[in-house]
């Protein structure tokens, strides 16, 4: 790797861009799937009896849905010179529950970009800001990830 | 399930009950379809060795899901997760023993929600803490 600073202006203007809103409907199978797929048993996830008992009212999905793929909303795209990428980690704050046939809107944006020197080389850590809405227009939850290229 | 905790069940520096996993590479596929993730480094072997790695690795973001799971069953069902955060640190790799843990950090009331801190964590069979993080869980109050 160059010594040359791989974060560009024209990357920098990249912060704060957003990729366009996507729509998911939360479909029960998609619940049962999930769950299966983590061996999670809890029945607040699948037990309608055991979860009417609760402050739910009903089953809902486990808050882990969110650090899902296919719940990170569309990315915006964004060209770094660096051949290979890692999944960092995030934070997430959760403020309602996600209950099957909600339909969540996803927004996400490049909360950050900054470039470190790792054991591997250089680095560009994306930061993304997610914010996860529900039909009636509640901030279910958001996030900041991060990943980076190297 | 087991039994709901409360907030005053719970002390400063007490453990988490661990939640241990077996991620086999069919989990992983499972995973992979439930999760919308088809990164092939986590069940294409060749995949995997090519891009420089011993073999397949398990999702960063199952484990988070597990973490998740270790939480949600510990706090019961009137418990709530409010925050957790995770960092992926190491790789972890299918078919091996993966215990979830947890140790209380810190526990306050504000804004009249009764929070517990906890530092989270997956380890791997040699010990090591692959992907450490924190939550924050809010509990009942038998006070209430």
């Amino acid at each position: 790797m160059s010594e040359a600073s791989v974060m560009t202006d024209e990357l920098r203007k990249q912060i704060g861009v957003a990729g366009e809103p996507l729509v998911v409907e939360m479909e029960k199978g998609m619940l049962r799937k999930f769950v299966d797929a983590i061996g999670d048993p809890n029945p607040l996830w699948s037990d309608e009896e055991h979860a009417k008992k609760t402050k739910y009212g009903g089953i809902t999905f486990p808050p882990g849905i969110l650090a899902a793929i296919m719940m990170v909303g569309n990315r915006p795209p964004i060209e770094i010179p660096l051949p290979r990428g890692l999944d960092g980690g995030g934070e997430w704050e959760f403020f309602e529950p996600i209950r099957p046939g909600d339909t969540l809107t996803i927004e996400c944006k490049i909360g950050d970009l900054v470039e470190r020197q790792i054991s591997m080389g250089k680095a560009i850590f994306i930061y993304h800001d997610t914010v996860w809405k529900n039909q009636k227009g509640q901030v279910v939850a958001t996030s900041r990830t991060y990943g980076l290229k190297y | 399930m087991a039994k709901q905790l409360y907030y005053e069940d719970v002390e400063v520096g007490i453990d988490i009950p661990t939640l241990v996993k077996h991620p086999t590479t069919q989990q992983l596929v499972k995973w992979a379809g439930a999760s919308g993730d088809y990164y092939q480094i986590h069940y294409d072997k060749d995949f995997a060795i090519a891009t420089g790695l011993d073999g397949i690795i398990v999702h960063g973001r199952l484990k988070i899901a597990f973490l998740v799971q270790m939480l949600t069953d510990w706090i019961g069902d009137e418990g709530k997760v409010k925050k957790l955060a995770c960092q992926h640190r190491g790789m972890d790799l299918p078919a091996v023993d993966m215990k979830c843990k947890g140790k209380v950090t810190n526990k306050y009331v504000k804004d009249g929600e009764h929070c517990v801190e906890c530092e989270i964590w997956t380890e791997n069979p040699e010990g090591r803490k692959t992907a450490p993080g924190t939550a924050t869980l809010v509990l009942p109050s038998r006070g209430k």
